[in-house]
């Protein structure tokens, strides 16, 4: 008799946990044998709040460690290669696409782990006030990022909106593809495996159209980066964020998936710019009479 | 006309002089390089508000004048986008220098059509309002090192508007990186404080600018609604209210306007037991009654560590009878008028609500001229986090006093707000300092001081405060299209 295969069962990450959608629900994508989670308000509630808790003492994590995590979740990448390929394979893509997609995502991982400790020094100023102070601006993670991944791809894409967030001290809800979520689940694994600490990123599945409105309107959440060329979504998201004024940001996929993908203004995009004065004694200075 | 001060200090009064300044009994629309009188046929009054006087009537641009007025900044843009940045900026090194030629006058005007004091027109606004274009300046032929890697291009039409409380000095803030950027401006001043930025229009004339890169519209909310309904326009920064800000940010959804607001704010003022007190509360003065307290950054939440609560309040008290209200052309006076009815009847209101959330309130004993619009410098203490004048922005000389025990518990509170626009901490430990400004969410935070401002220095908000910054390198930003 053969040997039954085991089936791995894809569930949604929130709080470093694997549940599965609180509503029961799931769907097929399409042409693809697996039932994947339907993820409902209630789950995105969830994850904003475990999100919210995470993210203070990730931003206070040294760049250096942050940089380090970043780099071990390509370590593990390397190792789940056949199974982000085989993943891959099932969505569609054929073996070489495959093959050059991991390639590209753990290569992006490593970009953005060496960022993490060298975008403040790019984006950061001392400013010459005219006046006896010590004056300086520093980026500052906005807090809780939601960000939806390009519908186009099934791992190199949620990789580079979860890199882009959390090399930046945020923390965030990655929106899986919904026709090509099987990748997503699959790194959340990795991530889980990789020192990231839980709440930190949240990954969920599902349908898109039924959790944005959702999103936009949560007053908890900082910032919504949508990947995408939707006009009509792009236009609801500007008009709806407005209730708390979160930070609205879309790219087109095409900046997402190719090599323009790899940029420090991604991080930036993401932070605060945060300016603080403090006078300067004179006394005893240089110049000064005593 | 001073007011009667009970004061140990009793000062003479010491006016400066309105004579030298040259003010028109009427100001048309500046469109294209020429003062236009309005499609509209209207025109409205502007008052000072220290006496109730009419000082102008001021054009009312309807939608058909704002239409004019981006059409000769769309026309202006292909021009001064492409003289070398070297030429454009020479152009602002100019108005820099003529700001500073004209500053007495400019002062003047300032402080009699918006009522704040004339030191602070003075010392503050019109000579920082020089410094923001003299920075800019030199930034327009140098925009490549701004953004490493990357390649910028203006956007094209800016429609500015602007607020009240700082009338020529936020038209600087707002024109100074627009243009240096090689974008074209239809600037609306508020429509209780056009002269300062009218008074602009006729240095910029002066400058020799080309006709429609910078147009001036006046008018109250219509005018501006049309500047931010205008197809042909390309940016919108806006700088007021949150409420307002999101109207903007919802009308411009559906276009592919940039957009930056700079809104309100509540700022929390923390002093530590361990602060050096009689400075700190210097500092706490000059954050809440600087201007009237008509600033978005005041600090309106003071947050006073319990073991020093008693003597802070006590000295507090004693400091604001020392304070010197009345005429702002008085050399003197600390608080001026408060800037229009409305605006006091506002403030008022909160006056009424404290009182009825049963806060103590404190007010200066001093007395108030019979005209104009006035508010003594005024404190809440025993304030909750609950109470609306500790959550709501109330624009005016009105101090809410909270306490606290331990830092995380302080850092709490001052965070629990939709505002996070600045921040204020007081502590002689460098190391605590530190602790409170990465902790606290806002996005100017002054350590040992208050309301300082730079051009080199960027400012702008954290959550409900708005977006984009204003000033510094990172404020060019708001200005730039990226293109890569």
């Amino acid at each position: 008799m053969a040997r039954l295969e085991i089936k791995k069962t894809y569930k949604i990450y929130i709080g470093g946990k694997f549940p599965r959608t609180e509503s029961g629900r799931f769907y097929n994508p399409k042409g693809i044998d697996v039932n994947v989670c339907q993820s409902s308000r209630k789950d995105f509630r969830n994850a904003v709040v475990v999100a919210r808790a995470a993210q203070p003492a990730w931003a206070g994590r040294t760049a250096y460690n942050r940089s380090q995590i970043l780099y071990r979740i390509a370590e593990m990448m390397e190792g789940r290669r056949a199974q982000f390929i085989s993943e891959l394979e099932l969505q569609g893509s054929s073996k070489k696409e495959a093959d050059e997609e991991v390639n590209a995502t753990i290569d992006r991982w490593v970009y953005y782990a060496g960022w993490c400790d060298k975008y403040q020094q790019i984006f950061s100023s001392v400013n010459p006030v005219a006046s006896n102070h010590f004056n300086f601006s520093v980026l500052e993670p906005m807090g809780v990022v939601t960000s939806t991944a390009p519908e186009e791809s099934s791992l190199l894409g949620i990789s580079t909106i979860i890199a882009t967030a959390i090399a930046g001290g945020n923390s965030l809800i990655a929106i899986a593809s919904e026709s090509k979520p099987l990748c997503s689940v699959t790194l959340a694994e990795v991530l889980n495996d990789s020192d990231v600490p839980g709440g930190v990123v949240n990954i969920l599945t599902g349908n898109k159209d039924e959790l944005l409105p959702h999103i936009v309107q949560h007053m908890d959440v900082n910032a919504l980066v949508y990947c995408g060329s939707d006009k009509k979504v792009i236009i609801d998201l500007k008009e709806k964020s407005a209730d708390n004024l979160k930070r609205i940001t879309h790219y087109s996929t095409d900046a997402i998936l190719s090599q323009r993908g790899e940029s420090p203004y991604f991080i930036k995009t993401l932070n605060e710019v945060k300016t603080t004065w403090h006078p300067i004694e004179k006394v005893g200075a240089v110049g000064s009479s005593y | 006309m001073a007011a009667k001060n009970k004061s140990v200090f009793e000062f003479s009064p010491a006016l400066e002089s309105a004579g030298h300044i040259q003010l028109k009994d009427q100001y048309e629309l500046f469109i294209n390089g020429k003062w236009t009188k309005p499609k509209s046929g209207k025109y409205f009054k502007t008052t000072n508000p220290s006496n109730e006087k009419v000082i102008a009537k001021v054009a009312e641009a309807n939608e058909a004048d704002v239409d004019a007025a981006v059409s000769a900044a769309e026309k202006a843009f292909k021009g001064w986008s492409s003289i070398s940045g070297k030429e454009r900026g020479k152009y602002l090194f100019r108005l820099a220098r003529l700001i500073q030629e004209k500053a007495r006058e400019l002062s003047v005007i300032e402080t009699l059509d918006g009522g704040k004091p004339i030191r602070e027109s003075r010392d503050i606004d019109i000579p920082l309002a020089a410094a923001h274009f003299f920075y800019h300046a030199g930034w327009a032929d140098k925009l490549e090192y701004a953004f490493p890697n990357r390649k910028t291009e203006p956007l094209g039409v800016a429609g500015q508007i602007i607020p009240w409380n700082f009338p020529l000095l936020m038209a600087a803030w707002k024109l100074a990186p627009a243009l240096a950027c090689g974008n074209t401006v239809v600037l609306k001043p508020a429509e209780t404080t056009p002269l300062t930025a009218l008074k602009l229009a006729e240095i910029i004339e002066e400058a020799e600018f080309p006709p429609g890169v910078v147009n001036i519209v006046t008018g109250a909310g219509a005018t501006g609604a049309a500047i931010v309904g205008h197809p042909k326009v390309n940016k919108i920064a806006f700088t007021g209210s949150t409420e307002v800000g999101k109207i903007i940010q919802r009308a411009t959804a559906n276009t592919d306007k940039k957009l930056t607001l700079e809104l309100g704010g509540k700022a929390a003022n923390i002093i530590f037991e361990d602060a050096a007190i009689n400075q700190a509360v210097e500092g706490i003065i000059n954050g809440i009654y600087f201007n009237q307290g008509h600033v978005c950054c005041a600090g309106s939440r003071l947050f006073v560590q319990e073991s020093v609560h008693d003597e802070v309040i006590q000295k507090l008290k004693a400091r604001i009878e020392n304070l010197v209200v009345g005429d702002p052309m008085d050399k003197n006076t600390d608080i001026g008028a408060i800037n229009s009815k409305s605006q006091l009847e506002t403030i008022n209101k909160y006056l009424k609500i404290g009182k009825e959330e049963g806060l103590e309130m404190f007010q200066s004993s001093c007395s108030v001229p019979s005209e104009g619009f006035w508010c003594k410098p005024t404190i809440f203490t025993g304030a909750a986090q609950s109470n609306r004048i500790v959550q709501e922005e109330i624009f005016g000389p009105v101090l809410a006093v909270q306490t606290f025990r331990t830092i995380s518990e302080v850092v709490q509170k001052a965070n629990n707000t939709p505002y996070g626009l600045s921040a204020g901490v007081w502590t002689d430990k460098g190391s605590k300092i530190f602790n409170l400004t990465s902790q606290l969410r806002a996005g100017v935070i002054w350590a040992n001081t208050f309301n300082k401002f730079d051009p080199t220095s960027p400012f702008g908000g954290y959550k409900e405060s708005g977006f984009g910054r204003e000033g510094g390198v990172h404020g060019l930003e708001s200005y730039l299209k990226f293109n890569d």
